[in-house]
């Protein structure tokens, strides 16, 4: 019976290690130490064996099942080791194709350009305030200290509304944000007459002017403009105020310059320029060769307008600026036709 | 304004000064040069041996310098006929150190040919070999270098110059002829080497459309002398003030008028520096009376108009001339010097005669009593008038002129007399003529000299920077204000060539200006705000706005930004409308109305890229409804358009469904409840003009409707130039939804796993799957937290005029649900399907 035993687990693991396959492995299974196997037959044989062999051979028997067993699951384990290495290496992919896209969405470079405007300005404290878009002359252009026929009126030559006599009030498309300012002053002086609070807004929006559609001018564009108003606002904060804008906006070592300029609505007016970041001043085809980019218009509000919003020129002072989002993208990404904005072409917008 | 730097150095000496240190100064005080084109003058920034002007400037340049050995003063001695060439002439010329034959064609030397030696030598700019000049005979600016070479057996390498050859003008029709005091052998450059800036005048800076208010700034922003030539002129003969008389009727419009008078003027072409100098400001010289009006306008700022004396007199039947200052009649007529009969109206001044019209005040002058190649008596006038009153005229007859442009922004009285006097000067001057005796001077409208009173304390509030009164007094007298101290600071007078200066608390404004523009705006300091902060009130609509923009991009669809100017014709493809917001001035017919509609808009977006695989655009923004004769309605709007491919196409992805309603009713419902909205009710409707009948809905919110969306009407579909795909339309009032602000609350995460059940009832095709929808929600109660439509069928199986529709139920209790619990809801909610909507279980 010993004997028969040891045929059993040589036999058996002869077989074994010719085993491959996970069929054929389960199929030994079955053979060798299944419920019919010749040693499960041992094992149902020994009730019939004396008293003296039982114990030892079913103690071999025992000895023999724990072999086969942990024999097959290791045979198990390598055999499922190979098939996992062959797998790893014949299954690959061309990793070149393209990848599967979804529709994805996007702002209006406009709108980006905006926010990154406001997103700054919110830092330093701007709040945004937004106004209607067709105006009256008086709010356009009045009450900002352009008098009707007045020469500065040639800086912005306007779109006006066909309506019923209304003499030297005629309704026009808003040339600029600055309505805003007077509508933005008005209300809060309005809170508070004797005291009105202090000022810090941004006025985004659509400004439209009488121009010809080129590549270079528009009839429709959008301006950011600044406007504080205080009690201790000097033109050398103007300065610093846009100085540190620009680093925001055009990087930490962006340096700027101020040139004396005309607007009706503001005295001193000045023009800020930043130095060319595309050549850093070196002279480029961005900025014309002149190392300088003209960025935006500024000065401190002029009286006559501090007064028409409801505000003191003797105790207020203030000051305000207005910039192009078009223009300052047409700079960045070297854009050469402002018409592409409100072209709306896919292949563009997608570029954003 | 174009400024010769050499007519500048009349007025200021710029020794040590580039002409570029002299540009950034201007630039920097306001006069921006926009560009410089030498002229002679070395390029500055150029290589030495290059001297054009293709290198790195601050400044936009052109023109080229002249090199001093290669491009000198010479004269002509000799004109004698070239042997081969019956157009050529050889000149035998000295340029200082030697005797030279150049080959020349010149028509203006053409007539001497065969003269032999001249009389009087022929002062030109002569050109050595070797020299880089713009080739004459080439359209453009191509520079060449003179090179030996034969022309017809004679040998040429030099060249006597034209304007064109040497960047001065365009002029190639003759060489130049410089005035006989020219020296032979100076470096041309030194004689007459220039620089023009290029000056863009703003609108209160018209006191330096001049050469000397030019040379006043520089003098100011350099600390240097302004020279101020004195004009004297001698007089002979009978005063003009027996001669002539002035009267003005409306001294708001004509504050002053002068007149002088010269007698026996010679009309011949100026000299030829003048010529030059007017010729770089971008005036073309006609002869030497005109010039002299235009060459003072330029130099002192004041236009002047010459009157044929002859003329008037005989008009006023040889008796003295009495001009005469009015506003024109409505329906007057005046043929002026560019011979076109104007028609004026009350809004136009007129210098009259007795007998008529002369010229219109400050824009042009009359044919009749011009200045003609017989003139010998010369009444020229110089004026001030109401600026805003030249501004319309000038913009009514389309008259822009150099004069207008200058009276428009307003010209100082003061500068009346001092042009006569400078333009009487130089007429003497060039033509030989005697100036008779005093003006004419009607003067009944003085401007006062605005006076301010500016302390350092106002300095320091509006300018931030510290200064004494001795300083601020200093910064402005170099412009001429005169400056007194006082108990607090200073009383500071205006000068009296300027308009801009008011009074009070603008003067203030004017008068800092000036003080930081004298101190210079580089040398002010950048400081951070010390004020207080305003009260926070933040823009919740534009924050709303940005969020739902930031949903609509994060739900796959694009941003578009269109024009709100379009037309009629435009937006009829989706709607009608009988009125309008209307430009009076349209820049183009296509553009002449605001948009009313913003589907309009975005549909011509969809058109536009037809040919792209898909479209999902959005476009948020206002139209414009019209009020009559007030400010037109501004309320915004949302307008989504999807069309074409589903899914984006990918090599394994070769065709996908087109988007349908689902697809647009899928963003709807995502935007609306990413903006936390929860009680939006979804109707059909078939009142949408541009929605077919059949495939649009209604968006209630709290039972107002905020929106419609749907699938583009086909016969509205086929007003666009689109693909086969349809297009899926939503549109929104924003004003509106914005309104019904939605409540909203967060739910706990239950701790017990549901229970999830499916079932299908069969029910009449005329039952709206929302109907069945809702009754399960309703029948299902709290427990019943989800209920989705998995399929829908018709078909066979169910027969004609029936749909089964398949529910997959969510259950969720706050304890752990029992099956029988499930099914005794489950059974609730058949029953009421059987009873409401006639279903059938559909097993
Ligand atoms: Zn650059």
């Amino acid at each position: 019976m010993l004997e028969q035993l040891k045929e059993i687990e040589k036999t058996a693991l002869d077989a074994l290690s010719e085993v491959t396959d996970p069929a054929v492995l389960e199929a030994w299974r079955v053979a060798n130490v299944g419920r019919s196997s010749p040693l499960m037959q041992v094992f149902a044989g020994l009730g019939k064996l004396s008293k003296e062999e039982r114990p030892t051979v079913g103690a071999a028997a025992n000895r023999v099942k724990v072999a086969l067993e942990s024999a097959l699951e290791e045979r198990a384990q390598a055999i499922k080791e190979a098939a996992l290495a062959k797998s790893l290496e014949e299954e690959s992919l061309d990793v070149t194709l393209p990848g599967r896209g979804i529709h994805v969405g996007r702002l209006h470079p406009s709108t980006q350009q905006l926010r990154r405007v406001l997103d700054i300005l919110a830092d330093m404290g701007f709040q945004v305030y937004t106004s209607r878009e067709v105006e009256t002359d008086e709010v356009n252009f009045q009450l900002l200290n352009f008098p009707p026929n007045h020469p500065a009126r040639d800086m912005q030559d306007t779109f006006f509304i066909e309506a019923g006599e209304r003499g030297d009030n005629p309704i026009l498309l808003r040339t600029h944000t600055s309505p805003g300012q007077i509508h933005a002053m008005r209300e809060f002086a309005a809170a508070n007459p004797d005291n009105p609070p202090p000022i810090r807004i941004a006025l985004p929006g659509m400004c439209f002017r009488y121009e010809q559609i080129t590549a270079r001018s528009e009839i429709q564009f959008n301006q950011v403009e600044g406007l504080v108003v205080g009690e201790n606002i000097t033109f050398a904060d103007l300065k610093g105020t846009l100085s540190d804008f620009a680093r925001r906006m055009f990087g930490q070592h962006a340096r700027t310059r101020f040139r004396a300029s005309y607007f009706p609505f503001t005295e001193p007016s000045a023009e800020m320029d930043v130095e060319c970041f595309v050549c850093g001043g070196a002279g480029c085809q961005v900025c014309k060769n002149s190392g300088w980019l003209e960025i935006l218009g500024c000065g401190m509000v002029h009286p006559v307008v501090l007064q028409n919003g409801g505000y003191d020129p003797r105790r207020y002072s203030g000051y305000a600026w207005g910039m192009g989002p078009e223009r300052q993208l047409m700079v960045r990404y070297r854009i050469d036709d402002i018409r592409y904005f409100w072209g709306n072409d896919l292949r563009f917008l997608g570029q954003f | 304004m174009k400024l010769p730097i050499s007519w500048l150095k009349d007025f200021i000496d710029l020794d040590g000064l580039s002409v570029e240190e002299i540009a950034r100064k201007l630039t920097l005080a306001g006069l921006e040069v926009e560009e410089i084109k030498y002229v002679g003058l070395p390029v500055s920034g150029a290589s030495a041996e290059g001297m054009h002007s293709s290198e790195r400037h601050e400044f936009k340049t052109s023109g080229i310098g002249w090199d001093r050995e290669k491009i000198v003063v010479a004269e002509i001695r000799e004109v004698n006929p070239h042997p081969n060439a019956d157009r050529l002439t050889l000149l035998d010329l000295y340029d200082g150190q030697q005797s030279q034959v150049v080959l020349t064609g010149a028509p203006n030397i053409f007539h001497l040919k065969g003269t032999g030696k001249l009389a009087r030598p022929i002062k030109v700019a002569y050109a050595k070999e070797g020299s880089t000049i713009y080739d004459g005979h080439t359209d453009g600016l191509v520079l060449t270098t003179l090179k030996r070479a034969k022309i017809r057996g004679v040998e040429s390498y030099s060249m006597v110059c034209s304007e064109k050859e040497l960047g001065i003008s365009e002029e190639h029709e003759g060489i130049i002829i410089l005035d006989d005091d020219a020296p032979v052998g100076m470096p041309l450059v030194d004689y007459m080497g220039d620089a023009v800036l290029d000056i863009s005048i703003l609108p209160n800076m018209a006191r330096n459309a001049s050469v000397i208010g030019v040379a006043r700034e520089l003098a100011a922003l350099t600390g240097r002398e302004l020279k101020k030539p004195s004009i004297e002129y001698k007089t002979h003969g009978e005063s003009v003030e027996k001669l002539a008389s002035i009267q003005i009727t409306e001294p708001e419009l004509n504050p002053r008028f002068v007149l002088g008078l010269i007698r026996n003027v010679e009309i011949k072409p100026s000299p030829y520096k003048t010529q030059r100098r007017l010729r770089l400001a971008g005036i073309r010289p006609i002869n030497n009376i005109v010039d002299a009006t235009n060459y003072a306008m330029l130099d002192q700022g004041e236009p002047l108009h010459a009157f044929d004396y002859d003329v008037l007199k005989e008009r006023a039947g040889n008796k003295n001339v009495k001009i005469i200052t009015r506003a024109a009649k409505d329906g007057e007529k005046l043929t002026t010097l560019d011979d076109v009969e104007r028609k004026l109206t009350s809004a136009n001044v007129l210098v009259c005669d007795e007998k008529g019209p002369l010229s219109i005040a400050g824009v042009m002058g009359g044919a009749e009593s011009e200045v003609s190649d017989g003139t010998r008596n010369i009444l020229l006038e110089g004026a001030a008038w109401n600026f805003i009153n030249i501004r319309k005229t000038a913009k009514q007859h389309n008259l822009p002129s150099e004069a207008s442009f200058r009276f428009s922004r307003g010209v100082h009285p003061s500068l009346a007399e001092t042009g006569v006097r400078r333009g009487l000067q130089l007429m003497a001057e060039w033509s030989g003529g005697e100036v008779a005796p005093g003006l004419v001077d009607a003067y009944p409208l003085k401007p006062k000299d605005s006076v301010v009173d500016v302390t350092p304390q106002d300095v320091k509030r509006l300018l931030g920077i510290d200064l004494t009164v001795e300083q601020i007094s200093e910064l402005l007298t170099r412009l001429e204000f005169k400056c007194e101290i006082t108990k607090d600071g200073l009383r500071v007078t205006a000068p009296s060539h300027r308009l801009d200066i008011g009074e009070g608390v603008v003067g203030l404004a004017d008068v800092l200006e000036e003080v930081a523009r004298s101190y210079g705006y580089d040398n002010i300091p950048e400081t951070r705000m010390a004020d207080a902060l305003p009260p926070q009130i933040g823009n919740p609509v534009h924050e709303w706005e940005e969020h739902l923009r930031d949903i609509l991009v994060s739900l796959g669809l694009q941003e578009i930004v269109s024009y709100r100017l379009t037309s009629p014709e435009r937006e009829s493809r989706v709607a009608q409308y009988d009125e309008y917001v209307t430009l009076a001035n349209p820049i183009t017919p296509d553009r002449r109305v605001m948009r009313r509609n913003l589907v309009a808009s975005v549909l011509e977006v969809v058109e536009h890229n037809a040919r792209a695989e898909s479209n999902a655009l959005f476009e948020l923004g206002p139209v414009f409804e019209p009020v009559e004769n007030d400010l037109p309605d501004e309320p915004r709007r949302l307008v989504l358009a999807m069309t074409g491919s589903r899914e984006a196409l990918a090599w394994d992805v070769k065709d996908s469904p087109n988007f349908d309603f689902y697809d647009m009713k899928g963003r709807v419902e995502l935007l609306l409840s990413g903006l936390r909205y929860t009680d939006v009710v979804y109707a059909p409707t078939d009142t949408v003009n541009y929605l077919h009948p059949g495939k649009a809905a209604e968006v209630r919110v709290n039972d107002k409707v905020v929106g419609v969306f749907g699938e583009l009407h086909p016969l509205v579909k086929d007003r666009y130039e689109v693909e086969d795909a349809p297009i899926l339309v939503a549109e929104f009032d924003l004003d509106v939804l914005h309104a019904v602000s939605p409540g909203y609350e967060i739910k706990p995460v239950p701790d017990v796993p549901p229970v999830l059940e499916d079932i299908a009832v069969i029910v009449d095709e005329s039952v709206p799957a929302s109907r069945v929808e809702a009754l399960i929600r309703q029948t299902g109660g709290r427990v019943l937290t989800n209920v989705r439509l998995f399929d829908l069928y018709r078909g066979e199986q169910i027969g004609a005029g029936k749909k089964s529709l398949a529910y997959s139920l969510t259950y969720q209790s706050d304890k752990t649900m029992t099956d029988a619990e499930a099914a005794a809801i489950r059974n609730k909610i058949v029953k009421r399907l059987e009873h409401e909507v006639k279903a059938k279980l559909r097993s």
